[in-house]
């Protein structure tokens, strides 16, 4: 179990200068940044650099959550089952900022912060889905069995978020930009400029994810070693 | 013994164990009866389609919640000794849901029929309302018996079965009533065909999940 926190890529320091260095160039050029103007959208197209990206990072997490949680049900041990709490917690975290950011913007350009659009609402099960998670692991006393249990469940919920955030929205009209008919980022992504801020918004929020996980992780330990002596 | 005949065995054990305490099917029934004439109270026979479709669904997704509470809550410490040496946790899931299904599809088609004498409505395609009805059964007991396994083992609390199962279940739910009320409009079957297909999708994931992390839990 400590070689895993010996982990030479959790413990390297060049990552995280990236995650700065790429939030920091988001945020001033997302702000500063030309993009180009569009109906409905506007101004508030800058938005792709925060919302969207954050949506991705928290997906990134879900993602690792699962993989732990598998992981765990192979291996029985117990750093993966924390890799995988910490994961969703972090998750949650992003989720909530995402769906802050979303529903601002949402605000302004749909005039309602909440719509009945299959996107919230694969959000919404998404929250409760993990909230859920964090209640059944609060719900078993013993450390063994909560993470056995609680693997299955996230495994079980990770499919079903991914068949209701994935899947079904596709199959309805969104009112999201870029679906429906609606004007959309997809064709923005072409401009030069906005990728430029885009593509970095990505790295940097999902090195920010990892990096606070990997972090709650390590706090994790000390707590085990301080109480342990 | 092959596999599938245990799992039949299993199944019919489950039939007799409820069958020898009628109570708690009758409960059941009286139940979704219950809700039924609470609904019919509250909205005083003016109802559309939608509602109907909707009303209709959700007395299910309650009903249910209710039925499948108990499949792993009243197994006795014996009983599942007993299941613990003689079979496969692979064999036990399919058995609860295959008979969780059935339960299901029975008490479905009853309320599909209360319903229908307390709220007159006419379904246009019923050959597909009873296909959604079918199919919306199949994914009700296949994650509600998965959760409810999995509730068994986090100290048996009655409400945890609903946090963590409807969430789960609003993808299934979304689906269905989309379908349903498709044919109460008659749609053609080409328009239904789509949905037909992500549902018996959905179905066969869920089945598969739960046959595949079901082990995981037993083995506990």
């Amino acid at each position: 179990m400590d070689s895993f926190y010996k982990n030479k890529i959790a413990r390297a320091w060049w990552w995280k200068i990236i995650a700065i260095v790429c939030l920091v160039y988001t945020c001033y050029y997302g702000f500063i940044g030309e993009v180009p103007a569009m109906v409905v959208l506007h101004e508030t197209i800058r938005n792709l650099y925060f919302h969207v990206t954050m949506w991705m990072a928290m997906m990134l997490l879900m993602l690792v959550n699962a993989i732990y949680s598998i992981k765990y049900l192979s291996s029985l041990n117990r750093y993966h089952d924390i890799v995988a709490e910490e994961s969703g917690k972090m998750a949650m975290v992003f989720a909530a900022a995402g769906l802050i950011t979303g529903m601002v913007w949402a605000n302004y350009t749909w005039g309602a912060p909440w719509t009945n659009d299959p996107q919230l609402n694969g959000t919404a099960a998404t929250i409760l889905m993990y909230a859920a998670y964090f209640i059944l692991r609060n719900a078993i006393p013993d450390e063994n069995k909560k993470a056995k249990i609680a693997s299955v469940y996230a495994i079980f919920a990770f499919v079903m978020m991914f068949v209701f955030i994935m899947v079904i929205p596709k199959m309805y009209n969104s009112l999201h930009p870029g679906k429906g008919g609606n004007p959309g980022f997809n064709k923005y992504d072409l401009d030069s400029n906005m990728r430029m801020v885009f593509y970095p918004a990505v790295i940097g929020w999902c090195l920010l994810g990892t990096w606070l996980m990997s972090l709650n992780v390590r706090i994790r330990r000390i707590k085990e070693i301080t109480e342990e002596n | 013994m092959s596999f599938s005949r245990k799992v039949a065995q299993l199944v019919l054990l489950e039939a007799r164990l409820e069958w020898k305490n009628k109570q708690s099917i009758t409960a059941l029934l009286i139940y979704s009866l219950a809700s039924i004439f609470v609904t019919y109270l509250a909205f005083q026979q003016t109802i559309d389609l939608t509602t109907w479709n909707s009303l209709f669904w959700l007395i299910m997704l309650f009903a249910s919640t209710n039925a499948i509470a108990k499949s792993f809550l009243q197994d006795s410490k014996g009983l599942q000794l007993y299941y613990y040496s003689m079979l496969s946790p692979k064999q036990l899931i399919l058995a609860k849901i295959i008979y969780n299904l059935l339960l299901l599809s029975g008490l479905s088609l009853v309320n599909f029929f209360i319903f229908q004498l307390i709220f007159p409505i006419e379904i246009n395609e019923i050959a597909q309302y009873l296909l959604s009805i079918l199919l919306g059964s199949i994914g009700l007991s296949t994650v509600l018996t998965m959760v409810a396994g999995i509730v068994s083992k986090a100290n048996n609390n009655a409400a945890l079965l609903a946090i963590l199962g409807f969430p789960l279940l609003f993808p299934l739910l979304s689906i269905i009533i989309q379908c349903s009320m498709n044919a109460i409009n008659g749609f053609d079957w080409m328009v239904n065909q789509q949905l037909f297909i992500v549902l018996i999708s959905l179905n066969l994931i869920t089945i598969l999940l739960s046959y595949l992390l079901f082990p995981y839990l037993w083995r506990e």
